[in-house]
């Protein structure tokens, strides 16, 4: 569906930020795109959905280059920034002037994800708090229904019960001829959402797997037991004990702690990717 | 849904499922949540859940009736019953028995134990005790 091939991309002359990208993105997935802060993922998003040229290489959506913008492919993806400014409208009139713009948009799973939020059609979008406002961008971006969806920190401004609200809108927004790719330094927030990992370190896609095959490569272990940290790869200490993770020699799976994935592999990068090849 | 660190997520949701078909939320021959329902309840990923019903598909506690949707078998009860059966025999026991061997506790005191327990939840579930 997407295809990024040996794409560069600098925003100073000699200091690449991404340098020589390769990944596909399939659909069906909801991809988890991790980074440090400042490792590009926002960038890299802009890219994606045409908002940005790469310096070297090429971005492909069914074909086309997202630079060249056209119509029918801008109304196939949607981009929900980190950051934005809503109208001084009702909901019915930002509805009304934005979805006609998305072929595949529904008012009924907008309402349903509203629902979801515990949203009301407000008269003034502009005077409502920054984490409603995201809300209300959420259900909307969910409701175009494009084939790709990418969301910029979603739950940022979130309180607590809002980041489970949308973790219920992801699992009912998504579908097999959709992707959605989120960027996150949140992983906590929606490790069990995600079922592909991206994840962008020194300038490189370090690794791009399903947690399928992540669980099948690699063994998360959580022990009070320092002993049991034998053959770890990486491991650390937290408050309620040693968490750790290794090549995983039983054939059982154990669940994609994404904070340590992350860890180890910024830390290790090639005995973790190697595992992949 | 908490889930352990222990046990992969998907089987997670199908013990979960599991647990609601004895307790009777969804009870034989019922339909059960779609797959997007469910994942968007326990607020996992919906692949996830496809694994979680094929898990249980393949055990023959739920069954697949084409584009209408997900139904809990007959026989799906027992089937579970059978299951964790196996599982406590295999699994639990030998850890109970170590237990029992190492306090010095007799099997004579854990029959009297289970008949007490048997006479006071006699009529708080009946369902567990009619099967056989």
């Amino acid at each position: 569906m997407l295809k990024v091939e040996e794409m560069t991309f600098s925003y100073k002359r000699n200091e690449y930020l991404l340098n020589r990208l390769n990944f596909d993105i399939t659909p069906g997935g909801v991809y988890g795109l991790l980074g440090k802060n400042g490792s590009g993922k926002s960038t890299l998003l802009y890219l994606m959905t045409g908002l940005m040229f790469p310096k070297i290489g090429h971005i492909y959506i069914d074909g086309i280059e997202p630079r060249k913008r056209l119509p029918d492919m801008l109304s196939q993806l949607y981009l929900l920034p980190e950051e934005y400014d809503l109208p001084a409208t009702s909901v019915d009139e930002f509805v009304k002037r934005n979805a006609a713009f998305y072929p595949r948009f529904s008012r009924e799973d907008f309402d349903r994800y509203m629902d979801i939020f515990d949203l009301e059609s407000v008269k003034n979008m502009q005077r409502v708090s920054m984490g409603q406002k995201k809300k209300y961008l959420v259900s909307f971006a969910l409701a175009t229904n494009t084939a790709l969806l990418f969301m910029d920190e979603p739950t940022n401004g979130m309180d607590i019960p809002s980041k489970s609200q949308f973790r219920k809108a992801i699992a009912l927004g998504m579908n097999d001829e959709r992707s959605i790719v989120i960027s996150t330094h949140q992983v906590r927030d929606l490790e069990s959402m995600i079922d592909r990992v991206l994840i962008l370190h020194n300038h490189s896609m370090l690794l791009n797997e399903s947690t399928l095959r992540i669980a099948e490569k690699l063994e998360f272990v959580n022990t009070t037991d320092k002993e049991e940290l034998d053959g770890c790869i990486y491991s650390a200490f937290t408050p309620a004990g040693f968490v750790g993770v290794r090549p995983n020699t039983t054939g059982a799976e154990t669940p994609v702690d994404l904070e340590v994935l992350f860890n180890a592999i910024i830390t290790n990068p090639e005995t973790i990717t190697n595992r992949f090849v | 849904m908490k889930f352990r660190d222990s046990q992969s997520i998907y089987l997670q949701i199908a013990e979960r499922i599991c647990d609601e078909i004895l307790g009777n939320k969804f009870p034989p021959g019922e339909r059960i949540p779609s797959i997007r329902e469910y994942a968007a309840m326990v607020e996992v990923n919906a692949n996830t859940v496809v694994r979680s019903y094929d898990w249980l598909q393949q055990h023959e506690i739920i069954f697949n009736k084409r584009g209408i949707g997900y139904y809990v078998s007959p026989d799906g009860k027992n089937r579970i019953r059978e299951i964790r059966r196996v599982r406590f025999f295999e699994d639990e026991l030998p850890l109970f028995f170590n237990r029992l061997y190492t306090l010095g506790i007799s099997i004579d005191e854990i029959d009297r134990r289970y008949n007490e327990y048997k006479k006071a939840s006699l009529h708080v579930d009946d369902d567990a005790v009619d099967i056989k």
